[in-house]
Order: structure tokens, then sequence, then C-alpha cells
């Protein structure tokens, strides 16, 4: 598979402050790239280096075959990205068509191929109908795709997404995640930063965790599996102190208790189930039903950025 | 180093048009003042000469507050484009919109010199327009005490000719300015600042510390072209992505 974004112990500093530290990532063609990270963790000041928007520190980095940070393919790098800013940062004044076109005329468009690719833009995104309307008239949901189909105008190989869905109506945040889907479809490169697990989860090939530096990275399904281990939920007719002392005692560790249900941890349930059975029953407990149950992006999350 | 391409420029200045076109207090800031003193100053004249029956005012000496009256142009041309100036920048600041267009292949000159033409044009436009209607109402009051027709002439010429460079400086004074500023009116106020030294021409002529001829106005011209390119170059060195993005509030 082709690298496309590459980079090898990126670092910015800003002064003596360290943004981003000793990054280093591989993001292939046709992914879709989950960045992940607390507000402040670096992920807009990673999207703006790989933009050619901001200086490196140190390290490298590559988009395609072009380097980041060397002047001669500065413009060569951003002919080939699709950039969405965490502020939309739209002409309110123009209309939405007279937004496209602006900036389709900085990719060398000619003004056929602008107008059908404004056209498909506008129309896949459901906003044609508005098309001669003012930017500034929008509802933030319109405005958002609006700025979604900017970055997309030239047709770019890669997309740079900075937290497309903050403060976004649910609606409306369904509606930009959709889109990204199916842009997904297309194969097309996106870099997505966003500290919206349940979207990363949703949408993402792969992951990354940045807190200043990056702390995990792979599938969802990877990080789930080894970060939290597994977990068995166990569902009784009554939970009582007995039969919480009976599973302690036979080594498991229950993270969570309910009225009726233990969640307990354990590393080969096909083989530990029995014993812990075995205990509840011995302690008066009723089984009902046990369930493995799976840990979220989010308890992985939150796991690796508190420490 | 890329080649500067007009063609994105071009598209700059054509959307910030655009922008004007919908913002229509900065179009009049830069258009009314000029129109009016082309209407002013000749309606003075008409005054003095007919209804306050001459006020002193001799055939003699009408071409000399003609020629003072017509140095308003120069001045205007430092004041009037504040207000688009300022606004195409401080404006895009406002927007957040320079982080979208800082990604595109565009070069910070290729910017500049966009908000330089859109800065230019409708001032400009509207200087010469105003100059227009001051030529041809002068001469319309002035040609029976006159005998002849005052303009156009030398001297108004060598004032249009300074006009496009003082209105040029005062551009990338102004885009230098509201680069550092968050508010349209305070980069507006600040930019005015873009005026005084022709104030101090101006006062320095009528009180015969330098002669506005047209030798001098030529000079003038030179001089002022050479601080407008110095001043480009300058703007340019202002205008740092990172420091965009990373300082501008």
């Amino acid at each position: 598979m082709t690298v496309v974004i590459d980079t090898e112990n990126l670092t910015k500093k800003f002064g003596d402050l360290t943004a981003v530290d000793s990054l280093t990532l591989h993001v292939n063609d046709g992914e879709v790239f989950g960045f992940l990270g607390p507000n402040g963790a670096g992920k807009t000041t990673t999207i703006r280096m790989l933009c050619c928007l901001i200086s490196k520190t140190s390290g490298s980095a590559k988009i395609g075959n072009y380097e980041v940070g060397n002047r001669a393919d500065q413009q060569k790098i951003r002919r080939m990205i699709g950039l969405l800013t965490e502020n939309v940062g739209l002409y309110e004044e123009l209309s939405a068509y007279d937004n496209l076109d602006f900036y389709g005329r900085f990719y060398k468009l000619d003004e056929q191929k602008r107008k059908e690719q404004i056209e498909y833009f506008l129309k896949m995104l459901g906003l044609w109908e508005k098309r001669n309307e003012a930017a500034g008239t929008f509802s933030k949901g319109m405005k958002q795709k609006l700025a979604i189909a900017r970055a997309l105008i030239h047709d770019p190989q890669v997309l740079f997404l900075d937290e497309p869905t903050a403060s976004l109506d649910p609606e409306a945040s369904k509606t930009v995640r959709d889109f990204i889907l199916e842009l997904k479809k297309e194969k097309r490169t996106i870099f997505l930063n966003t500290h919206l697990l349940d979207e990363a989860e949703k949408i993402c090939d792969r992951v990354a965790i940045l807190k200043t530096r990056l702390i995990a990275i792979g599938t969802p399904q990877e990080l789930r599996r080894s970060l939290s281990g597994r977990k068995i939920k166990v569902q009784l007719q009554r939970v009582d102190d007995v039969i919480v002392e009976a599973v302690k005692k036979i080594g498991f560790q229950i993270s969570e208790i309910t009225d009726n249900s233990l969640l307990i941890d354990v590393s080969d349930p096909e083989k530990e189930n029995p014993a812990i059975l075995k205990a509840i029953e011995a302690a008066g407990g009723h089984v009902q039903f046990v369930t493995e149950v799976g840990s979220t992006l989010e308890d992985v999350y939150l796991k690796l950025v508190r420490g | 180093m890329k080649k500067m391409d007009l063609q994105s420029a071009w598209a700059v200045a054509a959307k910030d048009f655009k922008i004007f076109k919908r913002k229509s207090t900065v179009i009049y800031l830069s258009t009314v003042y000029p129109l009016a003193v082309g209407i002013a100053f000749p309606l003075i004249v008409q005054y003095a000469l007919h209804i306050g029956k001459g006020h002193g005012i001799t055939a003699l000496t009408l071409p000399r507050f003609m020629d003072a009256f017509s140095i308003w142009f120069l001045i205007g041309a430092a004041v009037f484009p504040t207000a688009i100036a300022s606004y195409s920048l401080v404006g895009e600041k406002i927007q957040k919109s320079l982080e979208p267009l800082l990604a595109t292949p565009m070069t910070d000159g290729e910017i500049l010199l966009g908000k330089t033409i859109s800065g230019l044009v409708v001032p400009l436009g509207a200087i010469y327009a105003g100059s227009v209607i001051y030529m041809s109402l002068m001469d319309l009051v002035t040609q029976s005490t006159l005998g002849y027709l005052y303009y156009p002439n030398w001297h108004i010429g060598a004032i249009l000719l300074v006009a496009p460079f003082i209105c040029l400086v005062s551009v990338e004074l102004n885009i230098i300015i509201s680069s550092r500023l968050n508010d349209v009116r305070t980069a507006q106020q600040a930019g005015m600042l873009a005026a005084f030294p022709f104030f101090g021409i101006y006062i320095a002529s009528e009180i015969g510390l330098f002669a506005l001829n047209d030798t001098n106005l030529l000079i003038l011209a030179g001089v002022i072209l050479a601080i407008a390119v110095v001043l480009f170059f300058v703007s340019r060195v202002t205008f740092q992505r990172e420091e965009i993005l990373t300082k501008w509030k």
C-alpha cells in the first residue's frame, strides 16, 4: 500500500512550548485516519505543518513524494491537499456558488470544470437550491458542508478535516459524518482531527491518539483489545456483598457493580467463565446470562490520555 | 521561487469587489468624499465670484485658488483608500477566512497584490470621477471671469499622475497597519495617518516653503512610487503565514 502522509519525528516548538513532539506516523492511500487528542494536544498544529501553513521545528514529513518544509514542494503539496479548517472561514457576503468559484480559480480549473465541480458538490451536499444565497444566511451545518465542498473543489488526493463536526447539533453532525462516509467510498485519503471518539470509531480505518506525543496508533478494534483487555457482564437475579467477595476471592477484578449485574475483567473468558460462575453459584447467586462486553474507544482514550 | 500569478491576484481583488458591493458603507466612505470635493469647491468659487460679489477673488488670483483646491485630490488619494484597504484585510481576519486562503497554492505576494488592487481601484476611480466633475464644474463657473477654460491643465494632470502612487502608498500602509489590528474602525483611524505627510506638503506649499509646481509634482511622483515599492516588500515581510495563524487574534 502506498504511504501518502509520512512523518518521522515531526516536532513543533513555539518558544519553550513543545506543541508536537517527535511524531512518527504513516497514513496509507485511501485510508481514513483519525487523529484524536484533547484540546491543546497538537492536532491542529500537526495539520498546519502538514499543509505547509506553519514550519516544523525538526523531523521530517512528506505528502506523497513531496517534502514538507521544502520551499520548492510547498505549492505542489497545496495542490494535492484540501483543508477544512477548524473555523469554516467562508465569505459570508458571497453566495455559496461564489465561495466555491473563488477557490476553484486558485487550482487552475477552467470555467467549465469549475461549474461541474461546484454543481456536483452542491448537489451532493443538498445545497444546490441555495447556491445563490449568501453563505452568511446558512445554518452552521450548511456552512460546514459548504466548507467541506470548498476543500474538495479541486478534487484533492488528500483531505485534512479539522474538527468537522465540532459545534454542530446532532442532526448537522450526522449529515457531515454521512458525507465523510460517502467520501470514504471514493477511496480518498482523509486525515480527520477530532475529539469525538464515537465519530472516529464510526468513520476511521485507523486512529492515533496524540497528547503532544503520539501515545497510541492502530485500528479502533486493535486499540480496544490491546489496551483495555476483555470484560464479561454477569447478569444475576440479585447482587450482594457475598457474591462480590466470592468473585474477588478467586482473583478477579470487578470494574462495575449495578443492582443486578457484575462487570468483571477477564483475560481468557472461555477458560475463566466456568470458575467465576461456580463461585457465584456457591455464594448463592442465580446467574441469568453471561455476555462478553467490548470496551469502547472512549475507555481506551480516557485510559491513555489520563495516563 | 514561484512566479507571481496575476490571475490569482486578480481573483482575490474580484472577490473583494463582490464583497464591497454588499458592504455599502465601505464603498460610500471611499467614493462620496472625492465626489463631494468635486462638487463643493466649484460651488464655493461660484458663491465667491457671483453671489458673494468677488470677495477679493479676481481673474488674476483665481488660478492660485483653483490650484490649491485641486491639491485636495492629493490628500484625498491618501485618505480615501483607508476604508477599503483596512476592511479588506481586517475583514478576512474577522471572518477567519485567511487560513483556508493560505492553504491554497497562492503565494503571499499574490494575496497582497490582490489586496492592493482591490484597495486601489475603487478610491482611485472615485478620485478620477471627482476630478472630472471638479474640472467641468470649475470651468463652468470660472470661464466668464477668466475668459478661457482653465481645465484641463498640466497642474491637475500632474496631480492626477501622482494620485495613484499616493493611493498605492496609502493602501500598502493600511495593509501593514491592519495586519496588526483586529478592528476595522481602529485600522481605518490608524490608516488615516498616511494622509499626514500630504497635509504637510499642502501646508508647506501654502506658506511658501515648497512650490507644488509641475516639476516638483513629478519628482514627488517618483519618490512616492519608490516608497510604494518599498512598502509592498515590507508588507510581504510582515505578512507571514505562520505569524498570521499563530499570533493574529
